[in-house]
């Protein structure tokens, strides 16, 4: 049978990755649990809050979007617009010419992997530096990360030290600790060295125009002490209306994403540095990227502009932890990325549009969503959007509908193919007529085949009123 | 880019005009978002340097602890703010090398770093660094060891009060505990990028 991609990826997925993925997810789901609701009477009533502040952002961008560029403008950030990833990969460009920069560390973006930005600056002779540990390893193995928060969830410790060893990072050397120190050492002399930063944002607030960036590591805060530039690729979906919003967001971020009750780094930048401070940027640009957004904000699935990127219904997901992240052939995976992946493809949706189909809807995910996105409705709107479409990815293992069709619309064919089903119970596994049941089938045990026997109580009802039901064989009737 | 702009802009109105009505900005009480069991149960410090410890802190109320903590782990050289200098040296004595000028070119040198914090939130056990208080960001973030220097009066309650305190310094950078990842096989690992020990020493 021909399986959806994502199990045909999960099918081959090395077992120690499977085991480091499944780990990985479900540890960090626990202590989210376990953090919020020790912390706070009523999470839920916080998760429902922040979905609220959200969608209002999104619902009128049109008018935040013209506002934070005047707040940033009057706090000294040079704003820039780009609709396209290529637009913005130049605009970066544009910024390290005009510097004459051929150094840029970089932390904390999901955008500038969504525009491909190291790849496009490395061919104009710009090196590029993933500052972040999981992101820094995914570099040198020329791999892509896996996870939201934990970039190489699915690497162990002996991947990463034969990586390091290849790359001229010291001997083969496993200590989790070591291999720490070794990164340390050698992106520090990194940091120093470059002219300019780049980073996401986590939020922009319109109110104050202030740009916030958490990290665990630090390396944010290292690229906005060394360096003179400071580039923000942002989304132009990152907006909060008011500081105050930021109370309630960062506490449920930290707690999302890693359980922890506040992430180590906040930073809250509003411009260039003080004239006083001799560390960091005196010079920030901040690039408002769409980038397909317009697009999902256009559909009937624009609450999925409300993330946070926090990645906590990865975690929580089955599907996601058993497949791993690359399974999802995007930058976003798990329950999120199966929404807005394949919205962000644009016309070439249907290419993704198996994504929307990796999903039990056991609705785990919204459950855990600190803006509480509805992911399983978004998942089925976008199921049928892709039947509409007709994607060959989507229909992807499920089985021909047209017999069906043919025998809905035929009562004698219906009441023989009733009759004739029966010979399914003598059949073995291997025989059955249709490939998804025989999937099925191999995993699991059918029940007996009764085809008409409700048919046949109901006649027996109508002749004789009043009369209780015949039973057959000494069971209870079933619909057939 | 302004073309970009126009491009955007127009994309999004005709997005959002099919929308009969838009969702409205919800007011909501901080009150929310506080940890109630912890606030206000003791006296900011007292409450603070329990839950710096809970992420991996470590809390000294005198300069002499400093002094006695920093001799005993072998952290000889490092940086100080010269304006918070002074307040400390009689208690530093022979052995130390400290510097009040940092130079970039040697950040290895540097095995702690003494700055002002400009607060602190006691709910969390977070350090509130920020442009004018902090004479150099890096002194606060390459060495190993990191000292912030906390005046009791500057302790708000819970974070809730220092998200409304946030003035106009152009770059606030709150530090809950020392620099940490858990990328490798979930261990965690502290000192990162950033200080692997983070200390609140309170003066005054």
């Amino acid at each position: 049978m021909k399986f959806q991609q994502i199990d045909q990826f999960a099918a081959h997925l090395r077992p120690s990755t499977r085991a480091a993925v499944y780990d990985g997810s479900k540890k960090g789901h626990e202590k989210r649990t376990q953090v919020l609701f020790d912390h706070y009477p009523d999470p839920d009533r916080l998760r429902q809050l922040a979905g609220e502040i959200k969608q209002h952002v999104i619902e009128n961008l049109d008018t935040y979007l013209p506002a934070i560029e005047a707040k940033l403008k009057a706090n000294g950030v040079i704003v820039h617009w780009a609709a396209t990833a290529e637009a913005a990969n130049e605009a970066v460009l544009a910024i390290m010419r005009a510097r004459n920069a051929t150094r840029m560390v970089k932390a904390k973006t999901m955008v500038s992997e969504e525009t491909e930005l190291a790849h496009f600056l490395e061919k104009n002779g710009v090196e590029c530096m993933e500052t972040d540990l999981g992101e820094f390893i995914v570099q040198i193995d020329h791999d892509h990360p896996s996870h939201i928060v934990k970039p190489i969830i699915h690497k162990n410790r002996r991947d990463i030290a034969t990586s390091f060893e290849k790359n001229g990072l010291g001997a083969y050397n496993d200590d989790p600790q070591t291999i720490t120190r070794r990164a340390r050492d050698f992106l520090r002399k990194k940091y120093l060295v470059a002219d300019v930063a780049l980073t996401g944002a986590n939020f922009l607030v319109a109110e104050s125009g202030r740009l916030v960036l958490v990290t665990n590591e630090g390396n944010s805060r290292f690229c906005l002490a060394a360096t003179r530039c400071h580039i923000a690729m942002v989304g132009i979906e990152k907006i909060l209306p008011r500081d105050r919003d930021l109370g309630l967001l960062l506490n449920l971020l930290g707690r999302s994403g890693t359980g922890q009750q506040l992430t180590v780094y906040t930073e809250f930048i509003t411009g260039p540095r003080a004239p006083a401070q001799p560390d960091g940027p005196d010079e920030m640009h901040v690039i408002l990227v769409d980038n397909g957004r317009t697009d999902v904000l256009a559909s009937d699935c624009r609450d999925i502009l409300r993330c946070i990127r926090c990645g906590a219904c990865l975690n929580v997901c089955p599907v996601y932890r058993q497949a791993s992240g690359h399974a999802y052939r995007s930058v976003y995976p798990g329950p999120v990325g199966a929404v807005l992946s394949p919205l962000l493809m644009g016309k070439d949706f249907p290419e993704k549009a198996d994504l929307p189909k990796a999903s039990s809807l056991c609705g785990a995910c919204n459950e855990v969503c600190p803006v509480d996105i509805p992911i399983p409705d978004l998942l089925l709107r976008l199921r049928e959007k892709g039947k509409r479409e007709h994607s060959a990815a989507a229909a992807a293992g499920t089985p021909p509908m047209g017999a069906w069709s043919l025998l809905a619309s035929q009562p004698t064919a219906w009441k023989a193919a009733l009759l004739g089903g029966r010979i399914i119970n003598y059949l073995p596994t291997k025989m059955l007529p249709i490939p998804a049941l025989r999937a099925w089938e191999g995993k699991r045990s059918l029940p007996a085949w009764r085809g008409g026997e409700f048919r046949h109580w109901l006649k027996g009802r109508a002749r004789s009123p009043g009369a209780p039901p015949p039973t057959s064989g000494g069971q209870s009737p079933r619909p057939s | 880019m302004s073309n970009d702009r126009e491009t955007i802009l127009t994309r999004v109105r005709d997005a959002l005009a099919p929308l009969k009505e838009r969702a409205p900005l919800p007011d909501w009480d901080t009150e929310l978002a506080i940890m109630r069991r912890l606030v206000p149960a003791h006296e900011p410090w007292v409450l603070f340097c329990e839950r710096l410890v809970a992420v991996n802190g470590l809390p000294l109320d005198s300069a002499a602890a400093l002094a006695a903590w920093l001799r005993e782990h072998q952290h000889l050289h490092g940086y100080c703010d010269p304006a918070l200098w002074p307040r400390l040296a009689a208690h530093f004595g022979e052995g130390f090398t400290v510097e009040t000028e940092y130079d970039r070119a040697r950040v290895d040198d540097y095995q702690f770093g003494i700055t002002a914090a400009a607060g602190a939130v006691a709910e969390t056990g977070t350090l509130i660094l920020d442009d004018r208080a902090t004479t150099r960001r890096l002194a606060a973030l390459t060495p190993w060891v990191h000292i912030a220097v906390l005046s009791r009066a500057a302790i708000f309650a819970d974070l809730q009060q220092a998200v409304a305190a946030m003035g106009d310094d152009p770059n606030i950078i709150w530090c809950t505990g020392p620099s940490k990842t858990a990328d490798v096989e979930g261990i965690l690992i502290e000192g990162v990028h950033g200080p692997g020990i983070q200390i609140a020493l309170l003066l005054g």
